[in-house]
């Protein structure tokens, strides 16, 4: 295998043909730089959107009321219902399934003029009321103080975590907001902390970074919604079909609020549904790309299988000679081999280091351009990069390529009858 | 009574193109024993070189049987010819067909790096061929850098080197003047007197009268096969 005279021989033949070689080797290369490129995109891809749901629950539903479209038990349809503390107790009782459940108040936002303020400073900001149970579904960096706690909603406190968005607007840079007011839809509340949203790929809310939280109890309180419960979000014990358990929950929401059961009244989106059929469409990108990649590939060995021929049947006379003095069938087919898997492996080789290198650069040039971007905003690339596996998986798959490649000129300089490949001129 | 180490019997071989076909070889018969040194002549288109082909194993026969040293030879695989020719055959071509890329030395090593002898031993064994055919100082010139004599040369110590039975000559002189051929043919007696059977394609005179044996091809059959008297004088 390593002899020298074996590739002593390959040695001469490029180096005879170096444009011939090179052009035909730039196929190979093409293929494989393609192949990388793109995957190296693609793992780009799915690192950004992944990444900007790093920590969303994935065994999440949430469910929000709708206007009912038919008329039930005396009530007309086109009947505008909220959901109330009662439900969120009663799902909880009777649906074990349930891990957790987190209702919330969707506050206004005054679409005129600012509705926070602290001193000379304001802005305008969505005010939700949550359960300390939001921050397990969606949960939050905390970069001041701590999340909203039970006592906050025993309580009803008059206090608040913002979003990081919140805290650049009201505060100094660095200042401490722990314990200080802001005054938010009329009302002075404390801060208790500030939050950095981990999920900024799923908005809820307009961005959340620019959202005020305050206790559920205090907001139901202050700003008199009763025992209103705008939407919920739930989250489901380990082994259970999160489209299931949400099936159910709406139907018992549904025979609480004499509402038809095979009306809708409600809408509802299911996080695990969406993360599979993203991870689906991951799968049928990363097919598309080796489709591509693979057929480039194959357009390249067929170049070099063309070239071989070539070769070969240059070579004719010489290998008749070979055959006369020795040289068996299997000698010379693996001399043919070994010249073409060289030849497409170098390329192939080639084409990884560059498409590594094209990988790296446009790696840090995403990188600059994300940090000069405001923080929480929708990722979609982040940290291209050729994986192990796809440096592995494409030297294979160049060993093979050569291997086909190189096949069908090998049989054929061995078909040729000895006494009538030493005549060839 | 030496023992036979080509015996062919009523050997035919057509060629056929399209519906045209060629009866070359009609039924030869010949024995040729161990130690001989035969020339077969004829004209162009009288089944010589086609006669040396198959008893070169480097093309096949219709009818008829060919034994090399006893055993049958017939339609092989090209495996297995591939074999016995490096192990029972050594050609010499009138062109030389020494490959051009490698050095003497390499083009004499050839045959021992289909055997799997290592590189370094079968240069080793090259070498000492080369330096009995008086080339030692050109092992590592290329063909190009090389006069037909000493190609010829580099090409019998290649055809020697795997220790073969019988030397295999298609008009070895044929590209050379006069008196490299008849060093060519001195050489190729020396060879012949080691033990080698060696068998010579020629058409011209002066060189079949320095062998042993001469015989004689007419239209694919034997139309002579006489002892060369001139030549067992001097013996």
């Amino acid at each position: 295998m390593f002899d020298k005279d074996r590739w002593q021989e390959i040695f001469i033949a490029i180096k005879q043909n170096k444009l011939r070689s090179a052009l035909t080797a730039f196929g190979v290369f093409w293929g494989i730089l393609m192949l990388v490129v793109m995957s190296g995109s693609s793992n780009g891809l799915v690192n950004g959107i992944t990444h900007g749901m790093r920590s969303f629950a994935t065994n999440s539903a949430f469910i929000w009321t709708d206007v009912t479209n038919k008329p039930y038990k005396g009530f007309q349809q086109g009947r505008r219902w909220n959901f109330t503390n009662e439900d969120v107790e009663m799902i909880k009782e009777q649906i074990p399934e349930i891990d957790v459940v987190a209702p919330r108040l969707r506050g206004w936002r005054s679409s005129s003029g600012h509705n926070v303020h602290r001193g000379t400073n304001s802005g305008t900001f969505n005010i939700n009321g949550d359960y300390p149970e939001y921050n397990r579904i969606d949960p939050s960096e905390m970069i001041y103080g701590r999340f909203i706690n039970q006592i906050d909603i025993n309580n009803r406190r008059k206090v608040c975590i913002i979003g990081e968005r919140v805290y650049e607007v009201l505060f100094d840079e660095g200042e401490n907001p722990i314990g200080e007011y802001i005054k938010a839809g009329g009302l002075y509340y404390q801060v208790i902390g500030v939050f950095k949203p981990t999920n900024p790929n799923i908005q809820m809310d307009g961005n959340k970074s620019e959202n005020i939280y305050i206790p559920f109890s205090t907001m139901q309180r202050v700003y008199n919604y009763g025992n209103t419960v705008h939407y919920m979000g739930i989250t489901v014990k380990d082994g259970y079909d999160v489209g299931d358990v949400t099936e159910r929950v709406m139907s018992l929401i549904k025979r609480n609020n004499f509402i038809a059961p095979d009306d809708d009244a409600m809408g509802h989106v299911n996080v695990q549904e969406l993360v599979r059929s993203m991870n689906y469409m991951f799968i049928g990108i990363s097919v598309l790309i080796w489709i591509v990649g693979i057929g480039t590939l194959i357009a390249g060995a067929v170049g070099i299988s063309n070239i071989m021929l070539v070769v070969v049947r240059e070579r004719t006379k010489e290998i008749g000679i070979q055959r006369a003095i020795g040289a068996r069938p299997r000698t010379i087919v693996s001399q043919i081999l070994t010249e073409s898997v060289f030849l497409t492996t170098i390329a192939g080789f080639l084409g990884l280091a560059f498409g590594t290198l094209v990988i790296h650069f446009a790696d840090l040039f995403i990188t600059h351009i994300n940090s000069q971007r405001p923080p929480d905003e929708f990722i979609f690339i982040r940290d291209p990069q050729v994986g192990l596996g796809i440096a592995l998986a494409a030297l294979v798959m160049l060993v093979v390529t050569g291997l086909i490649a190189g096949f069908i000129p090998a049989r054929k300089a061995v078909r040729v009858k000895p006494i009538d490949a030493i005549r060839h001129e | 009574m030496k023992n036979s180490i080509i015996k062919i019997e009523s050997l035919h071989k057509s060629y056929f193109s399209g519906e045209n076909s060629l009866h070359v070889l009609k039924g030869l018969n010949l024995e040729i024993k161990e130690g001989e040194m035969v020339s077969i002549m004829g004209s162009s288109g009288s089944g010589k070189s086609t006669l040396l082909n198959i008893l070169g194993i480097l093309d096949s026969y219709d009818k008829g049987s060919y034994y090399l040293d006893g055993m049958f030879i017939d339609d092989m695989s090209e495996t297995k010819a591939a074999k016995y020719r490096n192990r029972y055959i050594g050609f010499v071509f009138q062109s030389f067909n020494l490959i051009s890329f490698k050095n003497a030395m390499e083009n004499v090593a050839l045959p021992l790096y289909y055997q799997n002898v290592n590189r370094k031993k079968r240069n080793e064994i090259a070498l000492q061929y080369l330096d009995k055919l008086g080339l030692k100082d050109w092992a590592h010139h290329l063909p190009s850098e090389l006069s037909g004599g000493q190609k010829q040369r580099i090409a019998i110590a290649r055809s020697l080197i795997s220790q073969p039975r019988v030397i295999l000559a298609d008009e070895p002189t044929g590209a050379l003047d006069s008196k490299t051929s008849n060093e060519v043919m001195e050489i190729l007696k020396e060879v012949n007197k080691t033990g080698i059977t060696v068998i010579i394609v020629t058409h011209e005179e002066e060189i079949s009268s320095k062998t042993n044996r001469i015989i004689r091809l007419r239209d694919g059959v034997i139309e002579s096969d006489k002892v060369n008297s001139k030549i067992l004088s001097y013996v």
